[in-house]
């Protein structure tokens, strides 16, 4: 699914070169739920927007599902973030003036579906996590939580190759937090590829497999070794 | 492009205050053109029909310097036997008092003949027009106009009534129709007056100021002969008599009348027209301000849009159509406010018979215009937002 070799990304701040990554590594194979857990400032994510094709490596080769990412142009990747990747944010990152509804369906019109096909993917979307009788309702009117399902409804719609969450459950309770790992683990039991993105240790363990990044090098975590 | 429109509309009506206040330099600028340029247009088809009705194919001829070889009856004859010319008749007027019974007035007396009336489209009501013998006699007959005959005599059946101008006795022979050019423009143009015709001769007789030396005539082309060649031909003639002396004499003609009328309000509305269109552009800024705001406004939402996967061409497109259809909303309402303003004007003008109908012309220009603008204005801030980076988008406001 992913496999990332030696990836290096630099920024430039003033006269200051930061290693945002640092010949970071990576493999993640199809069905997998991998956790990627790092303080800030670690890097985690620098590469979360590589992975998620919203930026690019500055060197190493990344292929997502067998394809080089490398030498695609901004609309390409644009494609590719709408077709296989599903984004699950911190922030929700849903728009306020869209209904619940509008929100999911919104990358399926960028797919140029039909609508009677994006009516039916926005309700099976929905259904999968119980807020069908929310659809109508503005993002405002939703709670954390609630916002957080529709996200990721969102980022199932599209039947993506990954799921991309990056701390989904930063800005939640606990007990919602609970809510949405507990959707997580579904969706990873009907076959969908999770990664996520975190700084919990708590939330880190509930992943079949952990990797840690630290100061922009990726390591494989056992359970011990978890930051 | 369907769904662009609709998010154009949401984007607009969620903000209804700004999206109105931003349209106001389009509306204001939209109504201006279509306004200005149709009251133009209005007024100056109202002046072509008065100028029509003086008559159509009319050449006036006024002779300042005869050169010691005046044009007398027998050269006006002469003229008549052209093919080109369809009719003749020499003209002198001059303010006299009229007097019926005790009533007095002051009158326009026009010396002619009776080919005058043709020549100027009047139509008689009653009694009949002036005879070749009436001028060969110096007969003291006259045709008076309906005015004359309603606020002197009384009523317009007068014929075989008595008048006298400046003190000589004359015989109603004829009362002229009422035209249609008693409109009130005519009226303003000294339409309204108390007009008597008499023979040619007579006139001479009647006022020191007329001899027998005809010092101005009319012409009319003959049927199936345009003003302008005849205008030519008497343009000829009356060079070679006059020493070839261009100042010894004056033509006009109303297609003159009328080809000066167009120019003036051509220049009128390409005048009005420009200004009005300036005040369009800036309409036009207005709307490329509030949609570099908007995009700033919504640089996240443009990072969301970007991260689940729009193309530069997909927020480029939302954008731009956003400002089109905020330009053209404004240009219908703009249409909208100009065609009730007209009809209010129309209404209130009803009776100095102006119609001020919309211009169908200034219509398609100010919509293809407003489509323009929101193009030219609404590609700079629709392209600033295609271009932002997802990543530096969606860490915007955090």
């Amino acid at each position: 699914m992913i496999t990332m070799k030696d990836i290096c990304k630099t920024y430039r701040i003033g006269t200051e070169v930061v290693h945002a990554l640092d010949h970071a590594t990576l493999e993640v194979y199809d069905g997998e739920f991998v956790s990627i857990i790092g303080p800030s400032g670690s890097g985690k994510s620098t590469l979360m927007n590589i992975i998620g094709c919203l930026d690019i490596a500055d060197e190493g080769e990344y292929l997502l599902d067998g394809i080089p990412i490398e030498d695609y142009s901004e609309n390409e990747l644009a494609t590719v973030r709408n077709k296989k990747i599903g984004f699950v944010f911190q922030s929700f990152n849903l728009i306020n003036k869209l209904t619940a509804a509008e929100n999911v369906e919104l990358p399926l019109i960028y797919q140029k579906l039909k609508k009677s096909e994006r009516k039916a993917r926005v309700k099976a979307a929905l259904e999968k996590v119980d807020l069908l009788k929310r659809a109508e309702h503005f993002p405002t009117e939703l709670s954390g939580g609630q916002q957080q399902r529709v996200a990721i409804a969102r980022a199932i719609a599209t039947h993506p190759s990954l799921i991309l969450a990056d701390e989904p459950t930063g800005n939640l309770d606990s007990k919602t937090s609970k809510e949405i790992m507990d959707i997580f683990h579904d969706l990873n039991r009907q076959g969908n590829t999770i990664v996520l993105i975190t700084h919990d240790r708590n939330v880190a363990m509930q992943a079949k497999r952990a990797i840690n990044i630290l100061d922009g090098r990726v390591t494989e975590a056992t359970d011990d070794s978890i930051i | 492009m369907i769904q662009s429109f609709k998010m154009a509309l949401k984007s607009i009506s969620g903000n209804k205050m700004r999206s109105f206040l931003t349209m106001l330099g389009i509306i204001i600028g939209v109504m201006a053109l279509v306004i200005l340029v149709s009251l133009v247009s209005g007024t100056t088809s109202s002046v072509t029909d008065t100028i029509n009705k003086l008559g159509s194919n009319l050449v006036g001829v006024s002779v300042q310097n005869d050169y010691g070889n005046p044009i007398r009856k027998e050269d006006l004859d002469d003229l008549m036997k052209r093919p080109e010319i369809g009719a003749v008749a020499p003209i002198a007027n001059g303010s006299m008092t009229g007097k019926y019974n005790t009533t007095s007035k002051t009158v326009t007396v026009y010396g002619t003949n009776g080919q005058y009336f043709g020549i100027r489209n009047y139509d008689l009501m009653i009694g009949r027009l002036l005879k070749d013998s009436d001028y060969d006699n110096h007969t003291n007959v006259c045709v008076v106009n309906s005015t004359l005959a309603q606020e002197l005599v009384g009523f317009t059946g007068c014929v075989n009534e008595e008048i006298t101008l400046n003190g000589t006795k004359f015989t109603i022979i004829g009362v002229l129709k009422e035209n249609n050019e008693q409109s009130s423009l005519t009226a303003l143009m000294g339409g309204g007056n108390l007009e008597a015709y008499i023979p040619y001769s007579t006139h001479v007789r009647l006022s020191t100021d007329t001899s027998i030396n005809i010092k101005a005539f009319y012409i009319s082309a003959a049927k199936d002969v345009p003003t302008e060649t005849t205008k030519n031909l008497v343009n000829r003639l009356m060079l070679e008599r006059f020493n070839y002396d261009e100042d010894a004499f004056n033509i006009q003609s109303t297609d003159m009348l009328e080809d000066a009328m167009g120019n003036i309000t051509a220049i009128l509305s390409i005048l009005l027209g420009g200004i009005a269109g300036i005040s369009l552009v800036v309409g036009g800024i207005g709307i490329m301000n509030i949609m570099l705001v908007t995009v700033t406004e919504r640089t996240r939402e443009i990072g969301i849009r970007k991260a689940i996967g729009a193309s530069r061409g997909a927020i480029l497109r939302q954008f731009l159509i956003e400002a089109i259809v905020l330009c053209m909303i404004g240009c219908a309402i703009g249409i909208f406010l100009s065609w009730s303003f007209l009809r209010l004007v129309s209404v209130i003008t009803a009776s100095l018979d102006l119609s001020f109908n919309m211009n169908g012309a200034v219509v398609i220009v100010a919509v293809s215009f407003c489509f323009f603008i929101g193009v030219v204005f609404g590609l700079y801030p629709a392209n600033k937002a295609a271009k932002m980076k997802p990543i530096d988008a969606l860490h915007y406001s955090e």
